[in-house]
């Protein structure tokens, strides 16, 4: 039986190249120790964290999902963060649809140069899903986005039509 | 759900026991080895060297290897150096995909059998993703063969120099009048006492008359866009109100100017005119008007500089000029302001005429500040007792936590010139520590101290005035006693810092601060020049405060920096850009608005959007907007992103 304490929920972090990624980078060099639960997807920019992405992540599993990127103003692609944060509100209310508590879902900023912050970041982070508890059933929830949600869609879904492999594939001799 | 053509190799790296103590790197390569697709798994010592490379070109020719993954460091770090063996080995290098094991993973996480599942879940990612991976081919861009330089102080001086003697072109910006910054502030320089003005300023001569420099003083650069090789830039030139070319230097017109405001170069010591030149050797020796306090502007009549100017070089109907400018490269060497000791009331700066800070005591010695050289208290009189208080604002949480590493022996040179400009003063330093760590600066710290200066280990903890002298409270940690020391006049050696304004300069040229709030390196210990963005580079105290040697050296680094890219002539560009599927797209234009370079427009013959790949960076802000999924950012496509979320999120 799962309790808070031993609960270890799972978290998809996006982080944007450029700020949090390498923050998360400097948190590292500099040893700063941090829960492990928040996995890591690079993106180049915060902006670039559609809507599906967090979803699936939910659908996946995650019992949170963590976006960090540049602070306002700072960000490598001049404003793409603000469209995050815009964005976020949308998600939130979007969540709250599906049944999903919004504080699951958390945007924060952290530049290149503060890797404590990162490692504060997510052990605050890891903290409150854990209060939170296992999310579960998300399926369920989430039915009715299946689809968009698959990766592996058919040919001619969002990647042109194109096999995902047809380069290369036939130095293997299949 | 993997591909079937896809033939995945993944290398794990052990790093030395980097990655190996504290993730067990077999159990995370036979994990590895069972997943979808994969056709071998290995680990290996140090991936990134020679054998581990030639690991993967093995397994890419004999296994048949399409896909790559190597599970080390971050991307942030090899990336490039696997993207290559990739390369060599004939497979495109897109076909590559790291997982950062050894940062996001080894380094930071205690426990190792959490930290082996985190590094397997990412290793799962990155095998779900690869497959969906497709060849991408760089692209080249021409790099405009102009640098511009951003600060005229010794850091900038030095990297035009550099790269205008190699036959290129250079603008050097600066925003006050005169090119020279801090350093033409000082006297004499540690630890040789060479004069500063003599080393400097035919420096700044040189600068002046190149032929390959176009100076811009009393200029700010106000947008910076484009990317490396391609920089536009936007500068405005403030009107100096006197004619450049026309104006002989003479020196006239400020010799009769009736308005007097306090100096800024003699940081408030000393009095300027409304029309003047920062100094006398200032380059271009052309003088400016403040606008703020001259009377032509505030009263509406004066006139007078006007009238006796013998070139006609006064003109008051000069407008600020707004200037568009190709570059290929930018170097900032901003350098640094200094801590407002009025913050720290307890040493009375402000309250007590005969508190000077270390910046106003360079003036006073230097021969042509406001006393002429001469260490003299406010009332005329030479001070019999000189404290010089070390560490003020620096090294203090209260103010700025970091060392400002220039202090230590821009003090034992005070104490120097106070004992010799003052006819004998007794002096005492107050020091937390001694950091006298350059070439000759133990040497010169030791000769000061058999000079007779008193030091005393303890950090000046307030400054009161006691009996019409200035008392100087501190615990000496050496003797383990409580001191009250009279003295006749205080120099707070103040902490080095950022500009006010270095956070929205940081935002013009699209680079980032540290912590300090100096600009961040892309490496702290490798790469200090470079920033997070092509093609901008920094020198100097900008980056953390610097002694002259350091920032001399630092400003050629830059201009190796630069000189790099102009001489290769052509960058090459991530070919991660936005493309937009026509048969999708429905027309909506919700992306347009969106893109920060406005490299979308509308085709309204074809009823959709368009993507101009030579302007988008790749950020993806377009794809996460698109209702009908037809904008696609390559490297980080929907496909991809979706896969490795279902890798990594797998249980």
């Amino acid at each position: 039986m799962t309790t808070p304490e031993t609960f270890e929920p799972k978290i998809v972090g996006f982080l944007c190249n450029w700020c949090t990624y390498a923050g998360a980078d400097l948190a590292g060099v500099s040893r700063l120790k941090y829960p492990p639960n928040v996995l890591p997807v690079r993106v180049m920019c915060s902006g670039r964290v559609e809507p599906e992405l967090v979803l699936k992540a939910f659908w996946e599993g995650a019992d949170g999902v963590l976006i960090s990127g540049c602070h306002p103003g700072d960000c490598h692609y001049i404003e793409g963060n603000y469209k995050t944060l815009r964005r976020k509100e949308l998600l939130d209310r979007l969540l709250e649809q599906f049944g999903i508590e919004k504080e699951r879902l958390r945007l924060t900023w952290v530049s290149a140069s503060e890797g404590d912050l990162w490692a504060r970041v997510v052990t605050e982070t890891v903290e409150a899903v854990r209060r939170l508890g296992p999310l579960g059933r998300t399926r369920d929830r989430l039915q009715s986005c299946d689809g968009i949600l698959a990766a592996d869609l058919p040919a001619g879904g969002c990647c042109h039509g194109e096999h995902p492999a047809a380069e290369g594939g036939g130095t293997g001799g299949r | 759900m993997s591909a079937p053509d896809a033939r995945i190799g993944v290398y794990v790296c052990h790093c030395g026991t980097n990655i190996a103590g504290t993730v067990d790197v077999p159990a995370v390569r036979d994990f590895a080895a069972g997943l979808p697709g994969v056709v071998v798994a290995r680990d290996y010592k140090y991936m990134c060297a020679d054998p581990g490379q030639d690991l993967i070109k093995k397994d890419i020719k004999e296994l048949g290897v399409n896909r790559v993954i190597v599970a080390s460091c971050s991307p942030r770090m090899h990336e490039p150096t696997f993207r290559r063996c990739l390369q060599l080995a004939g497979l495109n290098a897109y076909y590559f995909e790291m997982a950062n094991i050894r940062e996001q993973v080894a380094w930071c996480t205690a426990d190792k059998a959490a930290a082996t599942k985190k590094a397997q879940a990412l290793v799962r990612g990155a095998v779900a993703r690869v497959p969906y991976h497709e060849p991408l081919e760089e692209r080249t861009s021409p790099v405009c063969p102009v640098t511009l330089i951003v600060g005229g102080g010794v850091a900038g001086i030095e990297a035009a120099l550099k790269i205008a003697s190699s036959g290129n072109k250079v603008w050097l910006v600066e925003r006050e009048p005169s090119i020279g910054g801090n350093m033409a502030r000082f006297d004499k320089t540690f630890p040789t006492l060479d004069c500063a003005a003599c080393i400097l300023t035919p420096k700044m001569a040189d600068v002046g008359r190149h032929p390959n420099i176009t100076l811009l003083t009393y200029s700010e650069v106000l947008e910076v866009s484009g990317f490396i090789g391609n920089f536009e830039v936007t500068i405005k030139k403030r009107a100096r109100s006197v004619r450049h070319g026309v104006c002989t230097g003479c020196g006239v017109c400020y010799s009769k100017c009736p308005t007097k405001v306090p100096s800024e170069f003699d940081v408030g010591l000393g009095e300027r005119t409304a029309i003047y030149v920062p100094f006398p050797q200032a380059v271009p020796n052309v003088p400016v008007i403040d606008r703020e306090v001259c009377r032509q502007f505030t009263k509406g009549k004066c006139g007078i500089c006007q009238k006796v100017c013998p070139a006609g070089a006064v003109d008051y109907e000069q407008q600020d000029e707004i200037i568009k400018e190709k570059f290929g490269v930018i170097i900032i060497a901003t350098g640094f302001e200094v801590f407002d000791p009025s913050l720290a009331p307890q040493y009375g700066y402000g309250r007590y005429p005969d508190v000077y800070t270390a910046l106003q005591f360079e003036r006073m010695t230097n021969a042509s500040g406001p006393t002429t050289g001469r260490v003299v208290c406010r009332n005329g009189q030479e001070p019999k007792a000189v404290a010089i208080l070390h560490c003020i604002g620096s090294r203090d949480k209260n103010y700025y936590p970091y060392c400002s590493r220039v202090c230590c022996m821009a003090s034992v040179k005070a104490a120097h010139l106070a004992k010799e400009k003052s006819g004998g003063a007794e002096i005492y330093e107050f020091y937390i520590d001694m950091r006298t760590f350059g070439k000759q600066y133990e040497e010169f710290y030791n000769r000061v101290q058999e000079e007779g200066v008193h030091f005393i280990r303890g950090k000046g903890a307030e400054v009161i005035e006691k009996d019409g002298r200035l008392v100087v409270h501190a615990e000496d940690t050496l003797l383990g006693l409580y001191r009250e020391v009279p003295v006749d006049m205080v120099v707070l050696n103040t902490a080095l810092i950022p500009h006010a304004d270095a956070g929205r300069v940081a935002q013009i040229f699209n680079i980032q601060r540290s912590q300090d709030g100096f600009y961040l390196e892309a490496h702290i210990k490798l790469d200090p020049m470079k920033t997070a963005t092509e093609g901008v580079y920094l020198a100097g105290a900008c980056q953390s405060p610097k002694d002259i040697p350091d920032s001399v050296a630092q400003g050629a680094g830059a201009a190796a920096e630069a000189l790099q890219r102009i001489v290769a002539g052509e960058v090459v560009i991530s070919p991660v850009t936005c493309a937009i599927d026509a048969d999708r797209c429905a027309g909506c234009r919700m992306c347009i608005p969106l893109c920060p370079y406005t490299a979308i427009t509308f085709n309204a013959e074809k009823g959709v959007s368009e993507c101009n790949e030579a302007l988008c960076k790749g950020c993806g802000t377009c794809v996460a907007s698109c209702a009908s999924g037809a904008a696609r950012l390559k490297h980080f496509d929907q496909r991809q992103l979706l896969a490795q979320i279902e890798g990594v999120a797998a249980s």
